[in-house]
């Protein structure tokens, strides 16, 4: 099986250069950006097996000795190429606030109680179907200081690489219905709508766990679909 | 099993400015998924040490960055040859004052388009606050003979070609500095 990465379903993506959100305006290249044509550099990625992930890695409420405070969550989806087909054996790497909003990190200095029983970070592979699934603990929404009362929509930091340097990304997991969608300049810097609300779980009974936890499902669709003999092996 | 074609692809968002304990996490006692040793002591290859600083477009220091490396090892071959210790994967967490460095093998040439030949070069990726989107370089090095033919310094203006290029300082030490924006901006690649 080869792939292809077609540039197309790039504009999906937000530009760097979006103002509303401060931090991109000593940051976002001036200079326009030089067009590479995909070579092995590219096409090629690294592949993490399962040293990589230990079993309690995706469960983020049995981090510690204790029971996380907060509403105990199932987030899980799969992740699948731009042809719809599993992304088998990747990595998944999250992080995220507590239920009180508070980042375990050093420098965040938001107000709210850190949890002695949360760390807020974990890894998954996805199994052959591109499956994966974490347990762990619903984000409270955060304040930061991009403008006046500016405050983060409740988010999880997914991070993944998918079959090369080319599927490579890092985003952010929303929940269904946040009051906060139209102020946040990070989720309004995706000008396409539908785009954006690809980034927004959805609330699944399925997966929900009666008398234990809710369940949320997000699919990933990562950059790469197969080559066809009627397609191009490149598109630059 | 039926295909559905997605809708499209994921958005990027920023990692922002709290992703160590996720990413890097050395300072919170998780385990590291890899770190600026991209190669193993037993990798066979010239040892080399690539430093250098991430800087803004006032040229302050870029704390909260993390730099992704991708390359071959010295014959030319990505890790699923087996060449054992050394996955060609790196990852380092740029400091408060912007600095990262790492610690590898310098890889070999590669075939490029056309019957055309690759200098040696490091695939790097950067992500930080204030980037919705990573930002994609090379990393060549200034003693490669091969970088006057290579195909894509070719495609970059003779003047910005040097932001690529990893110059070779009387200690040994390689430095890249990767500057976001503005005065000798780094040059960016649309993948
Ligand atoms: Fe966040």
């Amino acid at each position: 099986m080869s792939l292809i990465f077609p540039r197309k379903g790039l504009t999906a993506h937000p530009l760097n250069n979006s103002p509303d959100y401060r931090s991109t305006l000593k940051r976002a290249p001036s200079q326009p950006l030089i067009l590479l044509p995909h070579m092995l550099s590219e096409t090629t990625g690294p592949v993490f097996g399962h040293v990589a992930v230990s079993e309690t890695d995706s469960d983020l409420t049995r981090h510690h000795a204790g029971e996380p405070l907060g509403e105990r969550i199932i987030v899980s989806g799969r992740v699948l190429d731009e042809d719809g087909r599993p992304v088998p054996h990747t990595l998944i790497e999250i992080w995220q606030a507590n239920a009180a909003g508070r980042y375990v990190h050093v420098k965040d200095q938001h107000p709210a109680p850190l949890d002695p029983n949360f760390t807020g970070a974990g890894r998954a592979l996805t199994d052959a179907e591109g499956r994966y699934r974490f347990v762990t603990i619903k984000p409270g929404a955060y304040p930061w200081r991009n403008h006046h009362n500016a405050w983060r929509p409740a988010h999880i930091h997914f991070s993944l690489f998918g079959p090369s340097f080319l599927s490579r990304v890092i985003t952010q997991m929303y929940f269904p219905g946040d009051p906060l969608f139209p102020f946040d300049p990070i989720f309004q810097s995706i000008t396409e709508e539908r785009a954006r609300n690809r980034l927004i779980s959805r609330f699944d009974l399925d997966t929900t766990q009666p008398e234990w936890a809710l369940g949320y499902r997000f699919d990933i669709v990562l950059r790469g679909r197969e080559a066809t003999p009627t397609e191009e092996p490149h598109e630059h | 099993m039926s295909i559905e074609k997605p809708d499209g692809l994921t958005p990027s968002q920023t990692i922002g400015p709290f992703f160590a304990y996720g990413l890097t996490p050395r300072a919170y006692g998780r385990p590291e998924l890899a770190t600026e040793q991209v190669a193993g002591e037993s990798v066979a290859g010239e040892r080399i040490r690539i430093e250098g600083r991430v800087l803004d477009g006032d040229g302050e220091p870029v704390g909260d960055a993390m730099i992704e490396t991708w390359q071959a090892d010295s014959e030319g071959r990505f890790q699923a040859a087996g060449n054992a210790g050394f996955t060609g994967f790196g990852r380092a967490e740029a400091t408060a004052e912007g600095a990262f460095f790492f610690e590898t093998v310098r890889p070999g040439a590669l075939p490029g388009p056309n019957g055309s030949r690759q200098a040696p070069h490091l695939a790097v990726s950067i992500f930080a606050r204030g980037l919705l989107v990573r930002l994609a370089t090379r990393i060549y090095f200034d003693d490669e003979p091969g970088n006057a033919q290579d195909p894509v310094l070719a495609l970059v203006p003779a003047e910005r070609r040097g932001t690529l290029i990893a110059r070779r300082g009387a200690d040994g030490v390689f430095r890249f500095d990767i500057r976001l924006q503005g005065e000798g901006e780094t040059v960016f690649f649309d993948l």
